[in-house]
């Protein structure tokens, strides 16, 4: 039932106008994400130029938006944020110890903290699994709950790892446990929580189905308390056409509403790439090639 | 009690599968007598871009292989025609050629592969050279592959060109998509299945079938293509293949031969024939004075 609902999201026709637009709304929801042990200042700087400025010469009219975030290990985070000075991308990061979780809360608490005083706009956290599939929940919370304190204002996050997780049912579980926890007692703007599928470390990662819970479980939050919990897919989404399916999904599950880069973004590093191309080809009605649009 | 026949119906080869063509729809493949003996997928515009991507992705693990290995593929290719002879023997009959005449063309077309093949580890020493120059270097030019190449192979001969032009692009290290029309269509499914079974890479070669007017604009315009060759187009897709490729720096080829001179060995192996398959480098190297 779930998988063939997910599915259904799938075989809606998108042409013209509305992809184009489609296109240029999930360019504006990406999360630029890089996350590797060999990332350097000069890559990531060439991201940053990117993710400002998504298209290579000649440009199209209308431009093709930024993108929503650059996403990046604490580490480089002040090199992100000098480099992104002055436009309208923020700078993400990953922490707690991501993308295992396995170390001491303290430490991951430390990691936290280090990213915020480094200038992050948003921290990516991963939750500890273990503890949540030994059925100590209130662990799980509880280190929510820790994360968001050191967060303050930054947007927080929270990875769940659907992949790890196994069943539709623990998923679900997860998802209404840490926006519960994070919603206890907190007066949350719209968009300042967000629950994101994967760290894309590992696969499965954002399936249709698995993305599906989280938006139901998100409007089932949104029906009972009238906030806004924001969404990310990651991991392995690497074509526009997906990036349309979840876009069409989203409309349809949780509204018109989540259809802004405050409450949907999309975690991916190719996915540029593709959404770039499938632009240029609607534009200029052919297909452009890899070395026209990528520059890292 | 009698048997329902199977009657074939040939796919699209693309990256190394075997799908139907996206728009679903096939063509007829008759014998002399008007009888239907098979069809044929008819390739759309999409699957001609899902060909490029495969050509694409499938380039790196061709271009990258030694020359000898891609010559042992490529003759392995020639050992594998020549089992499924009588196959191509009879397919080339349905289009209208007489039995000696069609098995004449088979055997044509194996003896070419294993010529292309021989190219492999060859056309280095010839198209290559050392340049002389001022000062303390060594200067080498040297020949490379172009890229994803687009073929358009005529009706006839329907083997003996498909494997000609194929079997060029392949030898100096190109990823191909080559597009045969209907008339030799069934021809090019069987060239397919041949290369599927000779360890040609996936997407290393990608075969369309279909009406090749169709595809002239979305081929020639998709920039990832670098090379265009024609072997039947009408001048009308010529035109219009030159036009689309005219935004990049796309080369477009037409190939002189028709009808019998396709058998013509000297003209269809040569170098030179080859060489609009190759992209030339050249490198300079600090020498000892």
């Amino acid at each position: 039932m779930l998988a063939r609902r997910a599915a259904s999201f799938t075989k809606r026709s998108i042409k013209a106008d509305s992809k184009r637009s489609g296109l240029r709304l999930a360019v504006s929801m990406l999360d630029l994400t890089t996350l590797e042990g060999a990332d350097s200042p000069e890559l990531v700087r060439a991201l940053c130029r990117r993710a400002i400025a998504p298209c290579p010469v000649p440009p199209l009219n209308p431009p093709i938006p930024s993108v929503a975030a650059v996403c990046i290990y604490p580490r480089l985070v002040p090199i992100v944020r000098e480099a992104l000075a002055g436009s309208s991308v923020r700078v993400a990061s990953v922490a707690t110890g991501f993308p295992s979780g396995q170390a001491p809360l303290a430490m991951r608490l430390q990691d936290t903290q280090a990213a915020i005083e480094a200038g992050a706009d948003e921290i990516d956290m991963v939750i500890s699994r273990g503890a949540f599939l030994a059925g100590r929940c209130d662990e799980v919370a509880d280190e929510v709950r820790a994360v968001q304190d050191v967060c303050g204002d930054a947007h927080l996050k929270i990875i769940l790892e659907t992949g790890e997780l196994e069943t539709p049912d623990n998923i679900r579980r997860c998802a209404d446990l840490v926006i519960e926890a994070a919603s206890r007692d907190r007066d949350l703007g719209d968009g300042q929580v967000f629950v994101k599928t994967s760290t894309g470390k590992m696969s499965p990662a954002a399936t249709m189905p698995s993305v599906l819970l989280l938006l139901e479980s998100v409007r089932d939050h949104f029906n009972a308390t009238g906030v806004r919990i924001g969404v990310k897919p990651a991991g392995g989404i690497r074509k526009a056409k997906a990036a349309l399916h979840l876009l069409v999904m989203v409309r349809e599950t949780v509204g018109q509403d989540w259809l802004t880069p405050s409450l949907f973004r999309i975690g991916a590093s190719s996915l540029l790439d593709d959404l770039v191309r499938q632009l240029l080809w609607t534009s200029r009605g052919h297909y452009a090639a890899m070395h026209d649009v990528a520059v890292t | 009690m009698s048997r329902l026949e199977v009657v074939k119906t040939g796919k699209l080869w693309i990256g190394g599968k075997w799908p139907r063509s996206e728009s679903g729809a096939t063509f007829p493949v008759t014998n002399p007598e008007g009888e239907v003996v098979a069809r044929c997928a008819s390739a759309s515009r999409k699957d001609s871009r899902d060909a490029v991507e495969a050509a694409r992705s499938g380039l790196g693990k061709w271009r990258d292989s030694t020359a000898m290995l891609r010559g042992q593929v490529m003759y392995r290719a020639a050992e594998m025609l020549e089992g499924r002879a009588a196959e191509l023997t009879e397919a080339l009959q349905f289009g209208g050629a007489g039995a000696a005449a069609a098995r004449q063309e088979v055997d044509a077309s194996i003896d070419r592969m294993v010529m292309l093949a021989g190219w492999c580890d060859k056309i280095h020493q010839v198209l290559g050279c050392q340049n002389s120059v001022a000062g303390p270097y060594h200067c080498f030019t040297i020949p490379q592959p172009c890229g994803v190449v687009v073929a358009f192979s005529p009706a006839e001969p329907a083997l003996l060109s498909l494997v000609t032009l194929v079997g060029a692009a392949m030898s100096i290290g190109n990823s191909v998509v080559a597009v045969a029309p209907p008339q030799a269509g069934l021809a090019a499914v069987l060239l397919g299945e041949v290369l599927a079974v000779s360890d040609v890479p996936a997407g290393a070669v990608n075969i369309l079938t279909g009406n090749q007017k169709d595809l002239v604009e979305p081929l020639g315009g998709h920039r990832e293509v670098a090379v265009v060759v024609s072997g039947g187009l009408s001048k009308a897709s010529r035109v219009a293949v030159r036009m689309a490729a005219a935004d990049g720096i796309r080369r477009v080829h037409a190939v002189p031969w028709t009808g019998s001179a396709w058998e013509d060995d000297e003209e269809t192996c040569s170098p030179w024939f080859l060489e609009q398959f190759v992209e030339f480098k050249t490198l300079w190297h600090p020498a000892a004075s």
